[in-house]
């Protein structure tokens, strides 16, 4: 009876498969982690992965079709809960993607695009390996060696009102929040399941964390 | 601080096995697809593009069994070319375990078919490959086409401005390939790169006739390539992953090490 059971939010996007191996890849005999679209999975469930590709307004769209909105909004404030990419700028109120669409609103803050004016010389998106700057001691952080490489594939970034939930900057022309973290909550722009080692001890180190 | 540039490994795949030219293996039997594409993680592959050269459909299923595979032991990007022509094709490959998939011919044959795989699935899984060859004689101006069918068959398509349209209708990246190089080992062709990186925004991955590992730094310094493909070089082992990257280090490219 002492297993715990991690959902890994479907919302029909993306590289589930990807994220869902990485994190069984690194469960123990005790975590079971299952793939769902249930409203009622993600309240059972003691941790939550929410992952994520594509575009914010299909992603907002998905949660309302599959009524895993407040369920979510919920979870994101009560259990351990792991956010990745768009499952980072969801989190948000807002974001520019799409002609502006609102989002989750978990975190007050925008997502915004990279900046093409003041740094024409750029590739965009952001896409490749780069460094991400630990701001905080995060029990998330634990093992992965400071300015460590993670796999980013994105146009859009997040910009938090309150810049203590920043756990992690990275430099593309211009330096943006490449991780957020806020008591039960952690979340990443970066693609960990893509990310060799460093990644895998992301999603060890989530596995592990009671949340606070 | 910042992006590094990448060092793909390519492998073709035939029927579940990758074919030319691994060192001391018959050429139709090279290897394991898992077992090649985990060495490569091991030595710093920063992605690896699997070439799907398979002409049937049932061997096409087991391609889709090759990416499932590696996909639960390597946790880095993995692309898929070769034979993708339809929605169906790109979602199965994603499903699989791919996290982009690489549109070739069909974008030939039907360029509204890159916008509808963007929009459907997000331009960040979606490369365009463009073959090109140059077609200029010496003294005119520097032309380069696409060639299809390996490089047999010409199209009259402009290369330079294919990869711009390409970038319109919303591809995230850009695979190049030079087919008057490929095989060659004398070095990409720069010109060409040159020529197509300063005009698109998108990243751009340089393919065709790396030899050493000089050809690797070129591809980026001159070529302004964000990533570099090759095979032949990691195949027969004359380098690993890891020496080319301390050769790009050392002549102050950033790259993951």
């Amino acid at each position: 009876m002492n297993q715990k059971l991690v959902a890994v939010v479907d919302y029909g996007m993306g590289n589930l498969r990807s994220v869902s191996k990485a994190a069984e890849h690194m469960a123990d005999a005790q975590t079971r982690i299952i793939v769902t679209s249930h409203p009622h999975e993600i309240e059972d469930a003691d941790a939550i992965i929410f992952p994520g590709q594509g575009a914010a307004k299909a992603c907002m769209k998905a949660l309302m079709d599959t009524g895993m909105i407040h369920p979510i909004q919920k979870a994101a404030k009560e259990k351990p809960f792991f956010g990745i990419c768009m499952g980072l700028q969801v989190l948000m109120s807002h974001s520019d993607e799409n002609n502006g669409v609102d989002c989750l609103d978990v975190i007050k803050g925008q997502v915004v695009h990279f900046d093409e004016t003041a740094h024409p010389e750029l590739k965009i998106p952001h896409m490749g390996w780069n460094q991400i700057h630990q701001t905080n001691d995060h029990p998330l952080w634990h093992s992965i060696p400071q300015d460590s490489r993670f796999y980013f594939v994105h146009s859009y970034f997040v910009q938090p009102e309150n810049k203590a939930y920043i756990a992690g900057e990275t430099t593309h022309g211009q330096t943006f929040a490449s991780a957020l973290s806020h008591k039960n909550l952690f979340a990443i722009q970066a693609h960990p399941e893509k990310s060799a080692e460093h990644g895998l001890q992301l999603f060890k180190n989530f596995l592990a964390w009671n949340g606070h | 601080m910042s992006l590094a540039k990448r060092i793909i490994p390519c492998l073709d795949v035939d029927n579940g096995r990758v074919v030319k030219g691994v060192q001391f293996v018959d050429i139709r039997d090279a290897g394991d697809p898992v077992e090649i594409a985990k060495r490569y993680d091991l030595q710093g592959a920063d992605e690896i593009t699997f070439l799907d050269i398979t002409a049937t459909a049932h061997e096409r299923d087991t391609m889709v069994h090759v990416v499932e595979e590696v996909a639960s032991q390597v946790f880095i990007p993995l692309t898929v070319g070769g034979g993708i022509r339809c929605l169906e094709d790109i979602r199965r490959m994603l499903n699989a375990g791919a996290d982009k998939v690489s549109i070739n011919s069909a974008a030939i044959v039907n360029p509204g078919f890159v916008k509808e795989a963007c929009d459907t699935f997000g331009s960040q899984c979606i490369v365009v490959a463009i073959d090109a060859k140059k077609v200029s004689r010496p003294g005119e101006a520097d032309r380069w086409e696409i060639f299809t069918h390996g490089g047999r068959k010409e199209t009259g398509i402009d290369a330079i401005e294919w990869a711009q349209q390409m970038e319109t209708l919303g591809a995230g990246e850009l695979l190049i390939t030079s087919m008057d190089r490929d095989g060659t080992k004398s070095g990409f062709d720069l010109q060409l790169m040159h020529e197509i990186t300063r005009r698109v925004k998108i990243p751009v991955i340089a393919s065709g006739g790396v030899g050493n590992l000089q050809h690797l730094v070129d591809g980026v310094k001159q070529g302004g390539a964000e990533a570099v493909l090759a095979a032949s070089i990691f195949h027969f082992g004359e380098y690993t992953v890891q020496e080319a990257k301390e050769a790009m280090q050392a002549q102050g490219i950033e790259v993951r090490l």
